[in-house]
């Protein structure tokens, strides 16, 4: 079996928290015991109907006030595929957690309010999906009831869509569903108001969407981030020397040339194991340890790649996207710690080169400072090289974060251009 | 061919992660072990981890002293078998020494009071992270739970101001006196803890089998009749065949009827269950949030 991981995003009003409450309950992931305390709970609070947003909203703070805060992680299952769900907030101070959700997501859904169409919030929340590169957007136009089961209002919901994205210049494999998650239409049953759609539903579409790990195919690239060294020093293992880690994209053999950066130095695989098993290739997303022909000099935040092609780049100073996280403003200049997979240098912030205006893409000039939740382009200057892709490229070696070496709080994150 | 993982392989992959990055990142790490399947399974996960060095945690044990024998009995054990160092914290010294209050009543237990041994015991060791087997499945305050997950100087947990957490980039910096905790298998979910316990053929302690045992029923669940737990005059001792479906010490530990010999019959135990595995804690009744407020003390 599979494991898909997606991320939505969405307030109380547009019946996100009724989508999943209806996905989990139609797949039968919800237990007597929690739609029990559900149930008593709605009730204490003078709900009249049982509120499923209790479900989903566990912290104390989120159930008094009824909203979502922080990102909740949901886990379900069918025959077919595991699923992980990154609900998240989506009004726009909550931006931050949204990029969180959807930095680990395979999948997006886009909650549009059928009655509404799309608006500022439907801008807002494809922009962040756009922007983590997430493989798969899944446009769902909900509480299709409320505007009559109307093929034609959903087909100029869908135009209007596609119009928005052509507008922000943005790509990704989309797909549209007409739903009602409150009567359970085309969510994980067919829907007979809707006749007219022949998409299938929802969950048809999780369990057979394709997951976004063709990192692990051959031909692509190979990065091995050496996250620790394994030295047994015992009798029955005097030397061995294991450079542990999980692989980032590509393919690895034994035999193969590879090379270790910064340094440059090569050598070849000798063995791959995992745990005690020895394997003659391994793939991106496995963790293994792997022993070079060589003795070379390697430690944590050195990467293994292939001798031949497609190297990363390897320098002091990068460009990338960044999304800011926390009170204390963005200062340029200012020395931060910088995290890219395992590696760790001291860096500083060039130039702001525009603020982006996450309602509709619109870079903005002259920024000098960052406010929690605002995106922007900048520049970075590192003390030390680092190894990295382009986010595009390489989600796991295309990002990074960025640390308060004050605070030590993660202060912004980063999606290196 | 595609290479493509399945997803306990994927799984698995990330939690051996996760304990590398602990390895690496702090000097003085620790194995929160409870003798439960969780925390089982991430001593097996940690193993693998570090094949052929043995694993760089010491399993530390908080002994309310309301333990059942055999999971004090498969401890020792697997400490032998691994070759690792074990610290136990004592509830039961921690009254004695009168850092804490016995509760009275029938409903008394010593889940909370662990939490005071539990700091006592990171402070006295210097821990600075504590690897800990829950999973955001469990509870809704631990679906909220990061993979690090920051503790101030009081052991305290800010659910409101949580360290974000993306990609597989974690953030393990912090000031003197604080500490970490460290959930390898967040994304795992019930089952997948026992089809991967079933896949790797991970031994367990007796009592999650088939077994008769000594009973008492209170508020609609089976508990052991063990001379730690106070009987009420109208509840009666019988014996019936029953396994537990999670462990905690005996006060809180709800008893399942079953016939459930083998890991298969579990599997499909829990398959066909309609109620979740800490729906028979007591410890998680006692309010609507327990857990969190429990887990904003220092808890596990």
């Amino acid at each position: 079996m599979e494991l898909l991981r997606f991320t939505t995003a969405g307030s109380v009003d547009d019946g996100k928290s009724t989508l999943i409450g209806r996905l989990l309950y139609d797949s039968k992931s919800i237990f007597e015991d929690q739609l029990e305390a559900v149930e008593e709970a709605s009730r204490s609070r003078g709900n009249e109907e049982v509120n499923l947003a209790l479900l989903t909203d566990g912290l104390r703070a989120e159930r008094e006030q009824g909203i979502t805060i922080d990102v909740a992680y949901r886990y379900f299952a069918t025959p077919k595929r595991k699923f992980i769900i990154a609900d998240t907030p989506g009004h726009i101070q909550y931006t931050r957690n949204m990029v969180t959700g959807a930095s680990t997501a395979d999948l997006a859904i886009i909650l549009i309010d059928a009655r509404n169409g799309v608006v500022e919030q439907t801008v807002r929340h494809t922009c962040i999906a756009v922007l983590l590169n997430i493989p798969h957007i899944t446009v769902c136009v909900n509480k299709m009831d409320l505007i009559g089961f109307s093929e034609e209002k959903f087909g100029a919901i869908r135009e209007a869509y596609l119009a928005m994205m052509q507008k922000i210049g943005a790509h990704a494999e989309m797909s549209f569903l007409p739903i009602s998650a409150k009567y359970g239409d085309n969510v994980v049953k067919d829907s007979d108001q809707m006749p007219w759609h022949r998409g299938g539903t929802l969950m048809q579409l999780l369990e057979s969407v394709p997951i976004g790990h063709k990192t692990g195919e051959e031909g692509e690239p190979l990065r091995l981030p050496v996250q620790y060294v394994i030295r047994p020093i015992s009798d029955k293992f005097p030397d061995y020397r294991g450079y542990a880690g999980r692989l980032a994209s590509g393919v690895l053999h034994v035999g193969e040339r590879v090379r270790v950066l910064p340094s440059g130095m090569e050598s070849h695989v000798k063995a791959i194991y995992q745990a005690a098993k020895t394997m003659e290739k391994a793939f991106a997303p496995e963790s293994v340890s792997v022993l070079l022909e060589d003795d070379i000099d390697i430690s944590r935040g050195d990467f293994i790649v292939s001798a031949g092609h497609a190297q990363p780049q390897v320098s002091q100073s990068l460009t990338m996207m960044c999304c800011w996280f926390n009170e204390q403003e963005m200062q340029l200049h200012k020395r931060y710690i910088v995290r890219n997979t395992v590696s760790e240098s001291v860096g500083m912030v060039k130039s702001v080169d525009f603020r982006l205006d996450i309602n509709n893409l619109e870079h903005i000039e002259g920024v000098v400072s960052l406010k929690m939740n605002d995106i922007a382009q900048l520049t970075l200057r590192l003390a030390q090289p680092m190894v990295f892709d382009r986010y595009v490229e390489n989600r796991t070696t295309g990002s990074l974060i960025i640390i308060d070496p004050d605070s030590f709080e993660t202060v912004g994150a980063g999606m290196i251009i | 061919m595609s290479n493509k993982l399945t997803h306990l392989k994927e799984l698995e992959s990330e939690s051996v992660y996760v304990l590398r990055e602990v390895a690496a990142q702090f000097e003085r790490p620790a194995i929160l072990f409870s003798g439960g399947k969780d925390s089982i399974v991430v001593t097996h996960l940690a193993c693998k981890a570090f094949y052929p060095a043995k694993i760089p945690f010491p399993l530390v044990h908080i002994d309310t002293g309301h333990n059942f024998q055999e999971t004090l009995d498969y401890r020792d054990a697997l400490v032998k078998r691994l070759d690792a160092r074990l610290i136990v914290g004592s509830v039961q010294e921690s009254i004695d020494t009168g850092r804490v209050k016995e509760e009275k009543g029938y409903n008394a237990s010593r889940n909370r009071l662990q939490t005071t041994t539990l700091l006592d015991t990171i402070e006295k060791y210097r821990f600075d992270a504590c690897i800990g087997g829950a999973r955001r499945d469990e509870e809704k305050a631990r679906a909220k739970e990061r993979f690090f997950s920051h503790r101030d100087e009081f052991g305290q947990w800010n659910p409101k101001n949580q360290r974000p957490e993306l990609w597989n980039i974690f953030n393990g910096k912090k000031n003197m006196g604080e500490h970490f905790r460290v959930f390898p298998i967040s994304n795992w979910t019930e089952m997948d803890v026992w089809q991967y316990i079933y896949q790797e053929q991970i031994e367990l302690p007796s009592i999650y089998f088939t077994h008769e045992r000594r009973c008492f029923f209170r508020d609609g669940q089976w508990l052991a009749a063990e001379p730690c737990m106070k009987l009420k005059p109208d509840e009666e001792v019988v014996t019936r065949r029953v396994r537990c479906r999670t462990i905690g010490d005996i006060s809180c530990t709800g008893l399942t009827l079953s016939e459930a010999h083998s890991l298969e019959e579990i599997i499909g135990e829990i398959a066909a269950t309609r109620v979740t595995e800490r729906g028979g804690r007591a410890d998680d009744k006692r309010s609507e949030t327990s857990m969190e407020d429990r887990k904003k003390e220092g808890y596990f």
